[in-house]
């Protein structure tokens, strides 16, 4: 297959917005951590601990949206105990977010041990089957990549006006951003630093596990260890690339599964004798390129990484 | 309810922080052992004697523990600096891949040079690699982080493509692992019937020196400095971008010996699965000792003690050994709190 011809697949297309879901759902979920002033290194965790509920859920017999739901109210309640640290007592946001992330992670592995001793194939569930949207998807190509998804992929294209809206259109994103900027400006306005910091960080958080969610109950049928693969990692750096706004977080998330879904198919296709494993590391170098080219002009929420304590500077 | 600092913190307070944090975390997985249908008391007393309680069971603490010391000890010096070094687990591999490239026939000593030659091109091999980041950060304020974090999974899918590939041990029946170290750079065995290797002592020593470095060299205090606050350290003349570079290249370095230590000493080739997460478990060994180089060893120790007391009592009562995980994760969330709470006090009001 010529190389250029990927470009012309519809499978392309559609596998590039296919994986973007998780990185979406990633992304604005840290970007709205962030934007309140908290950075969220429990992404990786969270995103496992979605991934494994969902998947448990489904596989006792629950539903596949009440699946998700139960995700993402575990993955606010992760959140809320970050803030407990983070925001509540002040604590270190990297030394906190990284032993949120161990914590996830092994309580997920833990948990998933516990309820299924002694199997060593993952067992499979029913996933989410793709809803064509009726008509949209019978345009030629563009029809086929974007409206032949699973519902999550859907949602996921939704939650980015419906952040951007929150953000920059109402009271309370007003409140979020400038807690991330000025968190005395927002005391003075007799709004509670510590609430609404805590607030922010269970709904990033909460997105974050539907993200993990998609991959076991809507790409694959299974739940494996080390699944999340640094795609919490990716979306931090994803947000950096963003500069902060949902807008090209999209932007981002699609240009990087479009690379993704590029490079395993040059991997197949290509009689190029390059092993694999470079394929596979190309995401990782990508996102590392790609905060080096916007890590100078990043602008930073002002008080991101500084906790707040009434009544000090 | 708030919080109000405490002007001078008793000695005491600041050691007996991290032991309650450590019994608070065992209170709270007891939950888990309940869950699964056990007595806590039981599956701790199986956990304590499969971690400490026979001469077999301490030297395989032992084992484990040296990498950790070297781990936790990278993040100790690193997070003094502020340095966010969190790729300890692709340093590891970067020095476990210089010590099988010069290990394994290229290059034969005698015991004496080849064992340090080998601890030194590791430890360059992870210096290096942590220099990136840390140019990044001090030049183009690239967050090292998230660049740590991303080299971990690129220097361990170059290390399975080296291991399925063409450094792959013929000999060794299909199995993805390097050719052996030859015999001059193999740690010598320091007590019979045991897998206890000579890296141990290499870790202690490194924890003395670190503690040397930090206590009284003048790097060391350089190092605290642009931790505690860059702005004051600036202004009084300390170099920050260098201290930061220094800071890399020692770190980097440390947790590379780690990785040294395994290649070496207790597997004598490489294979994919030569540090089951050292590097991660590094940075609770590195807070349960208040980042402090000595403290490194007790610390290490301890989570040793734990991981493999887990793989025993998982073998002797059905509890999954990721309990281990679980409890170091607890124990570094917890003692980040109970360090908090020596140097703040709750008020009401």
């Amino acid at each position: 297959m010529d190389f250029l011809d990927i470009f012309l697949t519809v499978g392309f297309w559609a596998a590039t917005v296919r994986m973007a879901t998780p990185l979406i759902f990633g992304t604005l979920g840290e970007l709205i951590c962030e934007r309140a002033g908290v950075l969220n290194l429990g992404i990786e965790g969270i995103m496992t601990m979605g991934a494994m509920v969902a998947w448990m859920w489904v596989y006792q017999g629950g539903d596949l949206w009440t699946g998700i739901l139960v995700a993402a109210l575990l993955g606010a309640a992760i959140g809320i105990l970050h803030s407990g640290f983070s925001v509540y007592m002040g604590l270190s946001q990297h030394v906190t977010g990284i032993g949120i992330t161990l914590l996830s992670m092994s309580l997920s592995y833990f948990s998933f041990r516990m309820l299924l001793p002694g199997i060593s194939t993952p067992p499979k569930i029913t996933p989410f089957a793709p809803w064509p949207v009726p008509g949209l998807s019978e345009i030629p190509v563009i029809g086929e990549a974007l409206f032949t998804q699973t519902p999550l992929t859907y949602l996921a294209f939704l939650a980015i006006p419906a952040v951007a809206w929150l953000l920059y259109r109402t009271p309370i994103g007003l409140a979020v951003r400038t807690v991330g900027e000025n968190p005395m400006a927002v005391e003075a306005q007799g709004i509670n630093v510590f609430h609404l910091r805590t607030g922010a960080v269970a709904v990033g958080s909460a997105l974050m596990a539907v993200g993990g969610a998609f991959l076991t109950v809507s790409v694959f049928d299974a739940f494996y260890f080390d699944m999340v693969n640094g795609r919490g990692w990716i979306s931090i750096a994803l947000v950096i690339f963003a500069s902060w706004h949902p807008g090209k977080a999209l932007l981002g998330a699609l240009l990087f599964a479009a690379f993704d879904a590029l490079q395993i198919r040059v991997q197949q296709a290509s009689d190029i004798a390059i092993p694999y494993q470079f394929f596979l590391m190309m995401p990782y170098v990508m996102s590392i390129l790609a905060l080096i080219v916007m890590s100078r002009r990043a602008a930073y929420p002002k008080a991101l990484l500084t906790p707040f304590r009434r009544g000090e500077r | 309810m708030r919080l109000e600092a405490r002007h001078d913190i008793p000695l005491w307070m600041s050691a007996v922080a991290p032991a309650l944090a450590v019994l608070a975390a065992m209170i709270l997985c007891s939950a888990l052992i309940l869950w699964a249908g056990f007595s806590p008391f039981l599956a701790y007393a199986a956990l304590i004697k499969g971690g400490f309680g026979s001469v077999f069971a301490l030297s395989e603490t032992l084992v484990r523990a040296t990498p950790l010391i070297l781990t936790g000890l990278a993040a100790a010096i690193a997070f003094r600096a502020k340095l966010w070094n969190i790729g300890a687990e692709g340093q590891l591999y970067a020095g476990a891949l210089a010590a099988t490239f010069f290990g394994t026939g290229m290059i034969t000593l005698p015991p004496v040079l080849m064992i340090p030659f080998l601890f030194a091109v590791g430890a360059v091999a992870g210096g290096l690699l942590l220099l990136v980041p840390a140019l990044l950060k001090a030049h183009l304020r690239v967050d090292e982080v998230v660049t740590t974090l991303l080299l971990n999974f690129i220097v361990l899918l170059f290390v399975n493509y080296l291991l399925f590939g063409p450094w792959k041990d013929p000999m060794a029946m299909g199995w993805p692992q390097g050719r052996p170290i030859v015999d001059e750079g193999v740690l010598p065995n320091i007590l019979a019937k045991t897998r206890l290797h000579a890296g141990l002592f290499f870790a202690i020593a490194a924890a003395i020196a670190a503690w040397a470095l930090m206590r009284f060299g003048v790097l060391g205090l350089e190092i605290r400095a642009t931790g505690h606050n860059p702005e004051a350290a600036r202004f009084a003349g300390i170099p920050i971008t260098a201290t930061t570079l220094k800071t890399a290249l020692i770190s980097g370095g440390l947790a590379a010996a780690a990785g040294v230590t395994e290649v070496a000493g207790t597997k004598g080739y490489l294979t994919l699965d030569i540090s089951p997460g050292f590097g991660y478990t590094g940075i609770a060994v590195a807070m349960l000792a208040g980042l402090h180089p000595l403290g490194v060893i007790a610390a290490a120790l301890f989570i040793a003690g734990i991981y493999n007391g887990a793989d025993a009592m998982s073998r002797a009562i059905g509890v999954s050994n990721y309990i281990a995980d679980v409890l170091t994760a607890t124990s570094l969330l917890l003692v980040l709190l109970a360090m908090m709470l020596t140097r703040y006090r709750l008020r009401r009001g």
